[in-house]
């Protein structure tokens, strides 16, 4: 007899579709994938839907309404394996940018009659809700990252994600630093790889996309963009974007660390 | 009184998450509602203050499917408020970068959300059971036009290398020209496209739709134009928020746009081609007539034809684009806005997408608003739905119910960027 395959859901919360969408871009592999695991909940890509529990549960944004907080725990109850996939799940997206502002104000610039919404003052990553097996960085996460944490929890192993900083990528790929020889600030130093510096490879700096490396030293690159003649407030801006809520990358942007 | 609910709680194949609900009492169709439960995410509230030259990756976020045609429309209205053009080979990379968009959210439409519908699968893993050369057909072109927004973009999904006024990098000639044996194949795949899809069965529903999209004087739209519509609309970009309104409604997190007078418009495939069908490649045009549709197509399950067309379209004109390709002395011009107002819209290619951003004198972003496709086609989505319900009342609820997800896939909406939308759900009383 041929052994059940494991249940694969993907879930969406606050976010752009982006990261659940890299699992259908992975044209090449996409077919194979479904014939190993069976995709039993992605409304994305499919009506039909198989009842839980799921093997493995990748979760795709971040929460901001009360009745997503609920939901995630639900999700939790059902799912084996939780992994949380992009910026927005892992740190609150560029969404999060609301936790620095009166979120009421925030909707009633955006719509006529805020009283019609129902949000959550602040947008919150996955794992401050439940706990999460595994967190896969990126806006958007890459593929092969994707690959490679799915073949992994699927057999039960350890996956082969860095930590280290998105400096070791551009050294790996022969990438000259964009900071050192053109003057361009870049927030590589402090940002953890995955992308394969996709940004220093196109001669801009890297905006941290994939959120703070294991033990970043902001203040220490501060100096450096200072040094380059870029002002506070665009030191400040460059890391309220789509990681804006990552411990490392809130201290680096608040008012009292700054003037160190 | 019999009477049901037919509910959708959760519109599968469409990008984000909304619901629908229909209620009938009897044989009497009582209500129809599309409810968007996406969460909203503010990013008109959360640009302000942020400087112009961040527009680009800040809005390409809203929306995972067509990050350039956000990157687009932010550029251009930023130019335009500084008064520069952006010309040449810069141009025509920035519409070649475009053509890939098209190309990869097209055949994820047509192959992996749209066609399970007409063939009664489920979702398009199901149907590769069946037909797996026609699966591996779509995703190869998907693949392709990945690819292209990869090769200039950095990556396809929210592309890196997109800044106002051009690009951080420019390709050499080289990697591009690459593309062109693919591009040749691919341009057959997507003929059996357009062969294929017009060979499925269509409902009868043709419908009196407003259409609206740019039009540009010799291109078929992406970029550039004026607005135009079916019924004689034909504004400057600037006098969009006087022709189409945005309004709230009660169970919607998207705003509904509408005509001043309350009617409902229809943007997407459909409205470009009915405005600008002459526009087309002649191979495109051709293959358009040999499917059969008609100058103007006004049957929304047809949608996927002209969808198949515009694939076809976006394919030739990348060839053209590359063959002529020669790069550019910079890779970007310098932008420099003063305090004013910087609007633009570009076809996203489920759309018309418009921007308007209130700049400050150091370039700071004071006011926001977007516009995207799905919440312009919202009211119109449910006006099809209430149509299509009325007519087939008799039908079993789980083939209505179907049907009625059909409808709403006829769009292709993106109810992550228009909220700023799908669960569907008939209730019989």
């Amino acid at each position: 007899m041929r052994a059940r395959r494991p249940k694969l859901a993907v879930w969406k919360f606050a976010s752009c579709d982006g990261c659940q969408l890299t699992l259908l871009d992975c044209e090449d592999e996409l077919l194979a994938i479904a014939g190993v695991v069976e995709l039993a909940y992605f409304p994305e890509a499919s009506r039909a839907v198989a009842r839980g529990p799921y093997d493995v549960s990748l979760v795709e944004g971040s929460v901001t309404t009360p009745h997503d907080a609920q939901r995630i725990q639900q999700i939790r109850r059902r799912s084996k394996r939780l992994v949380a996939i992009g910026a927005c799940a892992t740190a609150g997206g560029i969404q999060a940018l609301r936790n620095f502002h009166n979120v009421l104000k925030f909707a009633s610039s955006v719509y006529p009659r805020p009283e019609y919404l129902e949000t959550l003052a602040t947008s919150t990553p996955i794992a401050d809700h439940v706990p999460v097996d595994l967190e896969l960085r990126g806006c958007p996460i890459s593929k092969s990252q994707l690959l490679e944490a799915l073949s992994a929890v699927l057999h039960g192993r350890k996956p082969n994600l860095p930590t280290f900083s998105v400096c070791l990528e551009c050294k790996r790929r022969g990438i000259p630093c964009v900071m050192v020889s053109r003057g361009i600030p870049c927030l590589g130093p402090v940002t953890q790889a995955g992308c394969g510096a996709i940004c220093p490879a196109y001669q801009r700096g890297c905006y941290g996309c994939f959120g703070p490396m294991e033990s970043p030293n902001p203040s220490s690159l501060n100096q450096q963009w200072r040094r380059l003649g870029v002002g506070e407030e665009r030191i400040r801006q460059a890391y309220r974007t789509f990681n804006a809520a990552a411990q490392p990358f809130l201290r680096a942007s608040s008012d009292e660390r700054r003037k160190v | 009184m019999h009477s049901k609910t037919i509910r959708v709680n959760m519109l599968s194949r469409v990008e984000g998450e909304g619901s629908l609900v229909v209620k009938i009492r009897g044989d009497q169709l009582i209500d129809v509602q599309l409810k968007i439960f996406e969460p909203p995410r503010f990013f008109e509230a959360l640009l302000r203050g942020r400087h112009f030259t961040e527009a680009p990756d800040i809005t390409a976020r809203i929306c995972g499917i067509c990050p350039v045609a956000y990157q687009m429309s932010a550029a251009h209205a930023m130019e335009r408020l500084a008064g520069v053009t952006v010309d040449g080979p810069l141009r025509d990379l920035r519409r070649l970068l475009y053509c890939g968009e098209w190309i990869e959210s097209h055949a994820l439409h047509i192959y992996l959300l749209h066609a399970p519908d007409f063939l009664g699968y489920d979702d398009s893993l199901q149907m590769a059971k069946a037909h797996p050369e026609i699966v591996q057909r779509g995703l190869a072109l998907k693949k392709l036009g990945n690819d292209l927004m990869a090769c200039i973009g950095g990556r396809e999904i929210h592309p890196i290398n997109v800044k106002v006024g051009g690009f951080y990098v420019v390709p050499t000639a080289k990697p591009l020209r690459a593309f062109r044996e693919r591009l040749a194949r691919a341009q057959d795949a997507a003929l059996e496209t357009v062969r294929w899809v017009a060979s499925f069965a269509f409902p009868a529903f043709e419908q009196d739709y407003e259409f609206v999209a740019l039009r540009h004087p010799e291109e078929y739209p992406m970029n550039e134009g004026r607005i135009v519509s079916s019924a004689g609309l034909d504004i400057d970009v600037d006098e969009v928020e006087r022709h189409l309104l945005e309004e709230q409604v009660p169970h919607s997190n998207a705003l509904q746009a509408h005509r001043p007078d309350g009617g409902a418009y229809h943007v997407g495939p459909m409205a470009r081609y009915a405005l600008n069908a002459q526009r087309l490649s002649p191979i495109a045009r051709q293959a358009a007539r040999e499917a059969g549709l008609p100058p103007v197509c006004r049957n929304p399950f047809q949608s996927i034809v002209v969808r198949s067309v515009e694939l076809l379209e976006a394919i030739v004109e990348a060839e053209r684009l590359i063959a002529r390709y020669e790069p550019p002395d910079r890779p970007s011009v310098e932008v420099n806005p003063p305090a004013g107002v910087a609007a633009w819209a570009t076809e996203a290619p489920r759309g018309l997408l418009y921007h308007r951003y209130r700049l400050d004198e150091h370039g700071h972003i004071l006011e926001a608003t977007i516009m995207p496709p799905t919440s312009q086609n919202q009211r119109m989505i449910e006006q099809d739905v209430r149509r299509l319900v009325a007519t087939r009342l008799a039908l079993p609820t789980e083939q209505l119910t179907w049907q009625c997800e059909q409808a709403i896939r006829n769009y292709d909406p993106c109810i992550s960027c228009a909220t700023h939308f799908l669960t569907v759900k008939v209730a019989r009383e």
